[in-house]
């Protein structure tokens, strides 16, 4: 690519702040950092950089064990605790995180990768918010399922991803917490650090011991989370592929282990010709662009309305190649780094394919830089529905786009998938919008805006996309027994 | 079943599944005798199938689409007819229970009345519960945002032997009452109060597939139901663990839905079972945002 700058670009603007970090983290049980009985550590790295930031212990099924026993022992006290006592150490939490925003959103970027706008500007106010709208839940909880005399689960084991690290562990924790539950967290293996500070602030607040264990590791530590379901561990909380999901679901099947599950998605997002084409373009870049496309619900088969397309389809490349793909921690980038070097190989298969099987690939043309995991951000036209790129999820920044023709066609064809979490759709119709939105076989439908998330808004799947829901009084049954059902 | 003497012979009901409307027996030809307290035979009931299960999701799936659409008000009107149904048929219910369980009539009494009792309580969630489980959602921003409940597909209901008729009522309500379609394994225990129940439904405006009812064997059909890929939920209640594991094992591989509240109170209790925490487990939440600007 040229060489010569454009007298438009942009000057580099790096973030200053650097997070204090330990050169290497044990696991956080029963409140304090312990080393791992595994005798096991990784490195855990920058993947902008691929240089190393911190080293963090493998747990193994000994250590799960003993956080799980942590969690067990202290969830009798903290069950019992006075809700509106729980609540004050919640909002406390909050706004211990509200203060360390900075430092963790830049540990967020420097370890996942996401440019340092969205973990500033996105990821943690988001966390900040789930703390503080769930710790007003604790003492309202009979209210919000009235009559049924709500009641904690028990031992909670969640297992997060990699894609919103801070942010999952967030939607994990605060509801779980909120319901008298005790919890033992295990961050993904590529992004643990941001995790690791939250337990240092859970300390630093007071929680008391053993409420949140943290455990870093691998699938195995996963796996010997929910090896415990029914002996030990009473509830288990998923966020990540649909592969893992149902492995997840058998292994508790038959343990009347509670079970929630976040799961993957190829979610539609539908334009139709009389939609505001500009706003559209922008609610389709964030909706496949934002976090480098490593988003579950990522709008990732756009279908445009064919009359519309050609047009569309030229506003939106356009669009795309004004974005800035680099260095995450600079405040000006648009698209960060692709968080593992087997998550950039796995969407390099999806681009050969989709050029194998015929689709036509545009992508940014900008420089990347030498060191680091990067994908282009790239849009494929001309796709069919049976092509592998319009069926299986690619978490990457790929949107395939295809078209339809009228309103039940792009219904049909939105649905025609086995995912469900999200869908979009873009025109200025009002009833047109409001009965697509009951059509669409997805739970959250973005009208008009895309990727939009909040504490008070249920967000969660359909289908093969998984079931429960986080945020909001809908999402506190997922940490309650209420009545009989689970 | 023949009277002695010279009274006549009494017409013996043969007694059929219940698909799509109407009453087929068994594709597989098979039946399975049905004995009263005293042990005597007292009539040959349908013995479902795999393919009569498949035959009953192709239905239900296709009824699911108008009835899921339908208003709620709509679905009101029609729960309550079967309650109206039910009662019209009160003594029938009564009689069968008391002559196959061995239980008194006062005791059947009860549980009959309990059940048409249960409809009439439906009959009035149908509207309110999108009130109840959804709403509008205070989101930090300038979005219009609500969540509501939507029914989830076909579900598919195994009943107990206890109490059946008040067991089949109590799973299907929840399901019915939010808009989705149900085939019921109801047990061979008392096939002939199933038949009766499905011929009441027949009667009660309730269209045709949205309510499906298959005597057959749960340890048979159980797998099938699990692995079913276009059964979107289970519902169960006081199950064997076989039979629980079963179902929960088979739904993992296309993520089904399964409630078998395992920590739920008896039929008889009424601040669960007409609660709308008895619906909950069968609707889906969907949350829908709109930008809010002038």
């Amino acid at each position: 690519m040229t060489a010569i700058p454009s007298p438009f670009a942009y000057a580099p603007a790096p973030e200053s702040v650097r997070p204090v970090l330990k050169a290497s983290y044990g696991l956080f049980i029963g409140g304090k950092f312990v080393d791992p009985k595994s005798g096991k550590s990784f490195q855990t790295i920058n993947p902008a950089t691929e240089e190393p930031i911190a080293e963090v212990a493998d747990a193994g099924a000994a250590d799960v064990a003993r956080a799980v026993d942590a969690a067990r022992k202290a969830f009798p006290k903290w069950s019992k605790t006075k809700p509106a006592e729980r609540a004050k150490l919640l909002f406390r939490i909050a706004r211990r995180i509200q203060e360390r925003s900075r430092e963790l959103a830049v540990l967020e970027s420097m370890n996942g990768g996401k440019p340092i706008k969205e973990s500033r500007d996105e990821d943690l106010p988001l966390v900040v918010q789930h703390f503080f709208h769930h710790a007003g839940w604790c003492d309202k909880l009979p209210y919000a399922f009235a009559g049924a005399q709500p009641k904690p689960v028990g031992v909670c084991g969640q297992i997060i991803p990699w894609n919103f690290p801070l942010m999952m562990a967030a939607w994990k924790l605060a509801p779980a917490l909120a319901c008298g539950n005790t919890c033992v967290l295990k961050p993904a293996e590529t992004t643990p650090l941001t995790a690791l500070m939250l337990a240092e602030i859970l300390q630093e607040c007071g929680l008391p011991d053993g409420v949140v264990n943290i455990v870093t590791g691998g699938p195995d530590a996963g796996r010997a989370i929910t090896a415990l379901a029914g002996s030990g561990v009473d509830k288990i909380a998923f966020t990540g592929s649909t592969e893992v999901g149902k492995a997840i679901a058998k292994a508790v099947a038959g343990t009347g282990v509670k079970l929630t599950l976040e799961l993957g998605g190829k979610s539609p997002n539908i334009v139709f010709a009389d939609a505001a084409l500009d706003q559209a373009v922008e609610g389709v870049v964030s909706g496949i662009w934002f976090n480098q496309g490593h988003v579950c619900c990522a709008g990732s088969r756009l279908f445009v309305e064919e009359s519309a397309h050609d047009d569309f389809v030229a506003r939106l490349e356009r669009r795309m190649q004004q974005l800035r793909v680099g260095d995450p921690l600079d405040k000006n980038t648009d698209v960060g780094a692709i968080n593992s070097k087997a998550q950039l190989e796995t969407i390099n298969r999806y681009l050969k394919a989709g050029s194998a099987e015929g689709a036509h690939k545009h992508e940014v043309s900008c420089p990347l830089p030498k060191k680091g995991f990067w994908c282009r951000p790239t849009i494929f036209t001309g796709v069919q529905p049976s092509h592998t790129i319009a069926r299986e999820e690619i978490f990457g920044p790929v949107v395939s786009v295809m078209t339809f023709r009228t309103p039940e066609e792009a219904v049909q064809r939105a649905n025609n998938t086995t995912y469900g979490l999200s869908a979009g759709v873009w025109t200025e119709k009002a009833a047109r919008a409001l009965e697509m939105s009951n059509r669409l076989g997805a739970g959250v439908v973005w009208l008009n805006t895309f990727n939009r998330f909040d504490a008070s808004a249920p967000f969660g799947g359909y289908k093969e996309s998984g079931f429960g829901r986080e945020g909001g009084r809908q999402g506190l049954s997922a940490y309650l027994k209420v009545g009989g059902g689970r | 079943m023949s009277p002695s003497g010279s009274t006549r012979v009494e017409v013996a009901k043969t007694l059929k599944l219940y698909v799509n409307g109407a009453f087929p027996r068994s594709e597989s030809g098979r039946t399975i005798p049905v004995k009263d307290a005293r042990k005597c035979i007292v009539a040959h009931a349908s013995h479902a199938s795999r393919k009569d299960l498949r035959d009953a999701v192709e239905a239900a799936n296709a009824a699911q689409l108008k009835w899921g659409a339908a208003t709620a008000y709509n679905r009101g009107q029609v729960i309550y007819r079967i309650a109206e149904m039910l009662e019209a048929r009160r003594a029938e219910f009564i009689a069968l229970i008391a002559s196959i369980e061995g239980r008194s009539k006062a005791d059947a009494t009860r549980e009959v009345d309990h059940a048409i009792d249960r409809c009439v309580c439906f009959a009035g969630w149908t509207d309110k519960i999108a009130s109840v489980l959804g709403g509008k959602q205070p989101v930090a921003g300038p979005y219009f945002v609500f969540s509501m409940p939507e029914p989830m597909g076909t579900v598919a209901i195994v009943v107990p032997d206890e109490r059946p008729l008040l067991a089949m009522v109590s799973l299907l309500l929840p399901v019915i009452s939010a808009g989705n379609a149900a085939i019921v394994i109801a047990p061979m225990t008392n096939a002939p109060l199933a038949v009766a129940f499905g011929e009441a439904l027949a009667t009660s405006d309730v269209p045709a597939g949205v309510v499906n009812i298959l005597t057959g064997l749960r340890a048979e059909l159980c797998p099938w139901i699990a692995s079913h890929r276009d059964i979107a939920g289970v519902c169960g209640a006081r199950l064997s663990a076989l039979d629980a594991k079963t179902l929960e094992l088979g739904a993992a591989e296309n993520l089904k839905r399964v409630c078998l509240f395992h920590d739920a109170p008896k039929f008889d209790d009424d601040a669960f079972w007409h609660s709308p925490f008895a619906i909950a487990p069968f609707v889906e939440t969907k949350t829908v945002w709109h930008p809010s600007a002038l």
